[in-house]
């Protein structure tokens, strides 16, 4: 008697983990869900996976569903998002060159102040910035945007695509001076003595919904037991990969060849936010760098998808209107409220909600028992009502 | 101009590159120029201008390419991955084959068949040979070990040979794990003990 199976593609970074632990630790078995996984080399490689039918569902970057339907990239292909996967996870590096000349002018390398670090920076520039992210539809690269327009409006950035495990060697090199990557790739960067690590993605925005769950339109509605046994597996897995014991374990699972293939010392340092920022082994200690569980992290709020269209639609000059419904459309929360009843999940009340006006833990409104949304703002203090969105 | 397309190959390799290179040729008289340098991929192939860029799926630095997708990026005329504006099937072909196609819009279907027919034909040898080589060194390593670790067990309990394997096997399979799963235990085990 064999279970159903799902074959599910992944990239090999720290926030693979659901996918990686729902398999291992057993949590699809439980689900009655045999899950395949296959590691994809690039991004636009698993989306093509994807599109075509080679994987029934993937670890994707947040904005590339969203992307896809605003007719930006890619094959075409409807994608939705089914769960939040993980929240934050991502770190902001500088060249050795370019970090020395910021100690210089007296920067701490404090690691959790957006706006002083942001400040410090251009206050030593003397050409335009150049950052690698590893997508153009990325939440790296949204991140990179919203903290640069705001620290420096009108100053010179130019942003290229770098793929995450050749971030390390082009900083290196000096083809860039700045990078914005998932673990475990920044701290592979500041082991190597190639970069230096200046903040961590939450700094910028502690509530980014940095991976998903997507699948092809209309898969997870016609084949809702299997997709819904996907679901409520990672979201098992998410709660199990929160505790703190689990950590470690976590780590030896990802380092394995066929996933992460890197040490699990340094995957450790992101699952437990004890991050190594230079060559020099100064250690800085991030809570929630990268959160799996808990505060609805799992939860596709449309109000997040919104934030992501809108802000594409303005740099591609497309209607903002429309952009934001078709944004909306792709996260799917209707579907993730009915795959994960029963689950012993807390749901919110709502399906949008006001996006950085959290400022400490906070009750809401929820079925099925107390639920307590995490702080998600952003450094700048400014909120995103999706209902008043200018 | 005409009949004439501008092609550009994405390949580190130079052997694979010259391959590909002679496949394309054989399909008209095109202007073909190989980039090897994955570091500002996306502004080679926007100097490059090119009709058709062709590049490994298995290449990380294909996501450098999704910029020239974007109605913003370097390029005035827009970028697609070809799979957006041809037929689905011949689309799929070419991604199990292993061969990812940006064409620039406007492009005629029939133009883009015959290269991509050839181009999919080439990378599908590529992608054997590659898998048989993972093969081959996957069963060399295992070889390996499997050899250090009956190395271990004749010294530490003064058995022969054959004695050795056959209790490799026997606890291989009595854990209802593979042999060289086994060996490579012993042989960390080993290491961490001496």
């Amino acid at each position: 008697m064999s279970l159903p199976q799902l074959s599910v593609g992944f990239m090999p970074l720290v926030d693979a983990a659901p996918v990686i632990v729902a398999r291992e630790m057993g949590f699809a078995q439980a689900e009655g869900l045999a899950i395949e996984l296959h590691r994809a080399p690039s991004w636009s490689r698993l989306r093509d996976m994807l599109a075509f039918g080679a994987v029934d569902a993937a670890q994707m970057l947040s904005p590339v569903p969203v992307a896809t339907a605003l007719g930006l990239g890619g094959a075409g292909v409807p994608l939705h998002a089914l769960s939040v996967l993980s929240v934050n996870g991502n770190v902001i590096g500088l060249s050795r060159e370019l970090a020395a000349r910021l100690r210089g002018a007296g920067h701490g390398f404090g690691f959790d102040d957006a706006r002083a670090a942001g400040e410090a920076l251009f206050a030593v520039l003397d050409a335009p910035l150049r950052v690698g992210v590893p997508f153009p539809f990325s939440m790296h690269f949204e991140l990179i945007r919203y903290w640069l327009d705001a620290v420096a409006p009108g100053r010179s950035v130019e942003i290229r695509t770098v793929p995450p495990p050749l971030m390390a060697g082009a900083i290196g090199a000096g083809e860039i001076d700045a990078f914005c990557v998932g673990e475990p790739w920044g701290s592979i960067a500041a082991e190597t003595g190639m970069g230096e690590l200046l903040l961590p993605g939450r700094a910028i925005w502690a509530g980014a919904p940095e991976k998903v769950l997507a699948v092809r339109a209309g898969r997870a509605e016609a084949e809702p037991e299997r997709f819904g046994a996907l679901v409520r597996a990672l979201w098992r897995a998410g709660r199990w990969l929160d505790q703190p014991g689990s950590r470690t374990t976590a780590a030896e699972l990802l380092a394995r060849s066929e996933y992460l293939d890197v040490p699990a010392e340094i995957i450790d340092r992101a699952l437990t936010g004890r991050l190594t920022i230079s060559g020099l082994g100064e250690a800085r200690h991030v809570d929630g760098l990268v959160a799996f569980h808990g505060g609805a992290v799992g939860f596709s709020w449309r109000s997040q998808a919104a934030w992501i269209g809108r802000r594409m639609a303005a740099r591609a000059g497309l209607d903002p209107q429309a952009a934001d419904a078709a944004a909306r459309a792709v996260f799917r929360s209707d579907l993730h409220r009915q795959m994960l009843s029963g689950a012993g999940a807390v749901l919110p009340g709502a399906s949008e909600k006001i996006e950085g006006a959290v400022e400490s833990e906070r009750p809401v409104a929820s079925e099925g028992g107390m639920l307590m949304l995490r702080c998600d703002r952003f450094f700048d203090g400014r909120v995103f009502d999706p209902s008043r969105p200018d | 101009m005409g009949d004439r397309l501008s092609i550009v190959v994405v390949e580190a390799d130079r052997e694979r590159a010259l391959l590909i290179v002679d496949s394309l040729r054989g399909t008209g008289d095109h202007e073909i120029r190989v980039i090897a340098e994955p570091s500002r991929l996306a502004r080679c192939i926007a100097e490059a201008d090119p009709d058709i860029v062709l590049i490994d799926v298995a290449d990380p630095s294909r996501d450098m390419l999704e910029e020239l997708a974007l109605a913003s990026g370097p390029l005035d005329r827009p970028v697609a991955m070809f799979v957006d504006r041809s037929e689905r099937g011949l689309a799929k072909a070419a991604i199990e084959a292993g061969v990812s196609a940006y064409v620039v819009d406007g492009l005629r279907p029939e133009r883009l068949t015959p290269v991509l027919d050839a181009a999919m034909a080439r990378f599908q040898i590529f992608r054997q040979i590659r898998s048989e080589l993972a093969a081959t060194r996957r069963a060399l390593e295992e070889r390996k070990a499997i050899d250090r670790a009956k190395g271990i067990l004749m010294k530490a309990r003064g058995i022969d040979e054959g004695e050795a394997y056959a209790l490799l096997r026997r606890t291989a399979m009595d854990q209802n794990r593979r042999m060289a799963d086994v060996a490579e235990a012993l042989v960390t085990a080993a290491g961490l003990l001496s």
